[in-house]
């Protein structure tokens, strides 16, 4: 068992071990860490809910693979995961920053508030679920159903989308580089103004991305569907 | 609903016949064709969409009246009304935190957001709910600084729309319910029509103000029971394993439904029965899908105890308690504690008669009101326009509902001492008969004067 003991402010960095240590003990540690802090995390093994819950400015480096909810509801500081991670990462986000080496199984960033969440690789299905302010950059291509009821937020996608892309999205911007296999109901394509380069440029800055900002295209609502309608009923 | 087509006796066409008149003229109503049926087929050929409604259903299914109590009499003593004591309290979540709730009446109040409810509304259940010592829920669109300040005990619902989740509230709250489903309406998700979403309630959800707002279903990153005893596990790291988890279903196969939630993780379990309220649903919905309370309970506690955790996982029952009867009830059929929610509204205020003259300009009346998803509640529980919720005075409406709890308590108190019981806890289903062959079937408790329990092996 490795004594957990908080960084000093004169140790740049403190390691959890979890090939020696429950997930508890790393999620406890970060729960009572200090601004400024740096934590590293050695042998995740792929482990659910590594650190969740982070409510201090504090910089978070996972060396491996993370399972679900890694930086789950997660507020401010950084997280680095040099590895993949599994269902659900970074949900509920509200700020700071988490970044994904590797590739994500699906709804990464599930109904973010806040936030940045950088995705190297590739993300499965339902990435941005039910986003809710949340800014998602990915760098490979995402899965089928993402930003499904996405009610706020800016969605990159680098690569290509899968089917049904932004179905029932109220207010959320999509930008999509490659292609898109299908839109979803009240999604449709929208031109692309300075004001969208623009933020399209500072997203993929903020990611660390040199994409082109005029090789995407941008998707959100056509607002057809925000109030009932009998007219409606075979949108639905 | 909203009858646009009024039938009967509230306005007289000219020449029309008095309602009071078609019995003696000898007029048959079809019991198949009722005159709610052909007002909702009127309703439905004039507008082209389905009813929506607030309220729980509306139909006569087998429910706590159908029951009875067996007092205490020569094998059995009973204890003193007003002398010897019969304690009300119970401590919900245990089996995991470390902080469990510790309330002095199994009686709670049910999950309404504020956005269905008024602040006011959602003040006064947090003031009646504390002065008698028991918790009251948040809803479908977060936590209130009201609702918060004013709730001794508040449960936070966890919910698929996810709308104004954020981990400060979660830290804050007293325990987290998960929410699958409701009674009302297993399988489906919220529904808040534009006329609620003002500024307030739409900042609070991310939403655009005045759009119909339908909220999801199903959870956004769990799936299934294996699923959700990962996401337990995530809501206990970041709670630091303080706060006591529930999950809430709706009734539909609550034997299952109550053996996954356990073995997911959950502290306590909730089980809403089909007569239990909501804000907003499709009327279809509300009357079709689901079963009775009576039914779901005693599934729900074969569950526990099969598993050797009744009493340890805690059982909350909702859906049509009105009374301290239907409370005792609940509790000897295995419930560890009950939640309300229509009976809140109603002490709060709900469809009081001095408010008829305004249920008639609104094409229902004072008993009947169930167009919460309109917002123009005249009681001002069901708004959000300010000048309707002001009628409700969050201190005087907070002191009726405490009123209420302390005599549900009372009542609940009067039947256990009579079957000798020193707790609400220590009702048990011998307690109980049955009035009917499908309540004995239901509550697995034997027809009255005899031994049988129709379907017991």
């Amino acid at each position: 068992m490795v004594t957990l003991t908080a960084p000093e402010t004169t140790t740049p960095t403190a390691t959890i071990d979890l090939a020696d240590s429950p997930v508890r003990d790393l999620n406890q540690a970060l729960h009572e860490a200090t601004d400024g802090q740096s934590w590293t995390v050695a042998n995740p093994g792929g482990k659910h809910s590594l650190a969740v819950g982070i409510d201090a400015d504090i910089s978070v480096a996972i060396n491996g693979h993370a399972g679900y909810y890694a930086a789950g509801m997660h507020k401010t500081g950084t997280v680095t995961i040099s590895g993949n991670a599994g269902v659900g990462l970074a949900e509920n986000i509200m700020s700071g920053t988490v970044h994904v080496k590797g590739d994500v199984s699906q709804s990464a960033a599930a109904t973010g508030h806040g936030g940045l969440v950088v995705i190297d690789g590739n993300a499965g299905a339902r990435c941005g679920i039910s986003m809710k302010g949340v800014d998602i950059v990915v760098g490979g291509n995402i899965g089928h159903m993402s930003a499904f009821m996405a009610q706020a937020g800016r969605l990159v996608v680098c690569g290509d989308a899968g089917e049904a892309l932004g179905d029932s999205i109220y207010e959320a911007r999509i930008y999509v580089k490659g292609t898109v296999a299908s839109l979803g109901a009240d999604c449709i394509e929208k031109p692309m103004n300075i004001e969208h380069l623009k933020e399209l440029e500072g997203l993929l800055a903020a990611a660390g991305r040199t994409d082109n900002p005029a090789d995407f295209k941008r998707y959100g609502s056509a607002r057809n569907l925000y109030h009932f309608s009998v007219h409606n009923s075979a949108s639905y | 609903m909203t009858i646009t087509s009024l039938p009967q006796d509230s306005v007289l066409p000219a020449g029309g016949i008095p309602a009071q008149h078609t019995e003696e003229l000898g007029l048959r109503e079809s019991a198949t064709f009722d005159r709610a049926t052909i007002a909702d087929i009127q309703r439905a050929a004039a507008t082209g969409v389905y009813d929506i409604r607030g309220w729980g259903a509306k139909r006569t299914v087998p429910h706590f009246d159908d029951l009875l109590f067996l007092g205490a009499s020569m094998s059995r003593y009973p204890l003193e009304g007003y002398r010897e004591k019969c304690d009300t309290d119970v401590v919900l979540g245990d089996r995991h935190a470390s902080r469990p709730l510790h309330l002095q009446t199994p009686v709670t109040i049910a999950g309404m957001s504020f956005g269905a409810l008024s602040a006011n509304a959602k003040e006064a259940l947090g003031r009646g709910a504390s002065e008698v010592g028991t918790s009251t829920t948040t809803g479908d669109g977060g936590m209130t600084p009201e609702e918060r300040g004013q709730s001794k005990h508040l449960v936070y619902q966890y919910l698929p729309s996810r709308y104004g989740m954020n981990p400060d509230d979660l830290r804050k709250a007293d325990a987290i319910e998960i929410v699958l489903g409701q009674g009302a309406k297993p399988g489906g998700g919220g529904m808040l029509l534009g006329q609620k979403i003002t500024e307030r309630v739409a900042g609070m959800r991310t939403l655009p103000v005045g759009i119909d707002q339908r909220s999801a279903s199903r959870h956004p990153d769990w799936t299934g029971p294996d699923d959700l005893e990962i996401k337990i596990g995530e809501l206990r790291e970041i709670t630091d394993w303080k706060t006591p988890i529930y999950v809430k279903i709706g009734a539909s196969r609550p034997y299952y439904d109550t053996a996954l939630a356990v073995k997911a993780g959950a502290d306590v379990v909730v089980v809403d029965g089909m007569q239990g309220g909501t804000a907003a649903t499709q009327q279809v919905f509300i009357e079709n899908v689901g079963i009775p309370t009576l039914a779901a309970i005693p599934q729900a506690v074969q569950a526990l105890q099969e598993l050797g955790l009744h009493r340890k996982v805690q059982l909350i029952v909702s859906g049509g308690i009105r009374t301290g009867a239907d409370v005792a009830k609940a509790m000897a059929l295995g419930a560890d504690a009950v939640a309300i929610g229509t009976a809140a509204l109603i002490a709060l205020g709900d469809n009081d008669p001095r408010y008829a003259a305004e249920y008639a300009a609104l094409g229902s009346a004072a008993g009947f009101y169930d167009d919460f998803q309109d917002g123009r509640d005249p009681a001002g529980i069901t708004t959000q326009d300010p000048e309707l919720s002001s009628r409700l005075d969050p201190v005087a409406g907070g002191r009726r509902l405490a009123n209420y709890l302390r005599v549900l308590t009372m009542e609940a108190q009067t039947i256990a001492r009579a079957c000798g019981k020193s707790h609400l806890h220590n009702l048990e289903p011998e307690d109980l008969v049955a009035l009917t062959i499908e309540a004995s079937a239901m509550a697995r408790v034997p027809l009255a004067g005899t031994n049988w329990i129709p379907g017991a092996k």
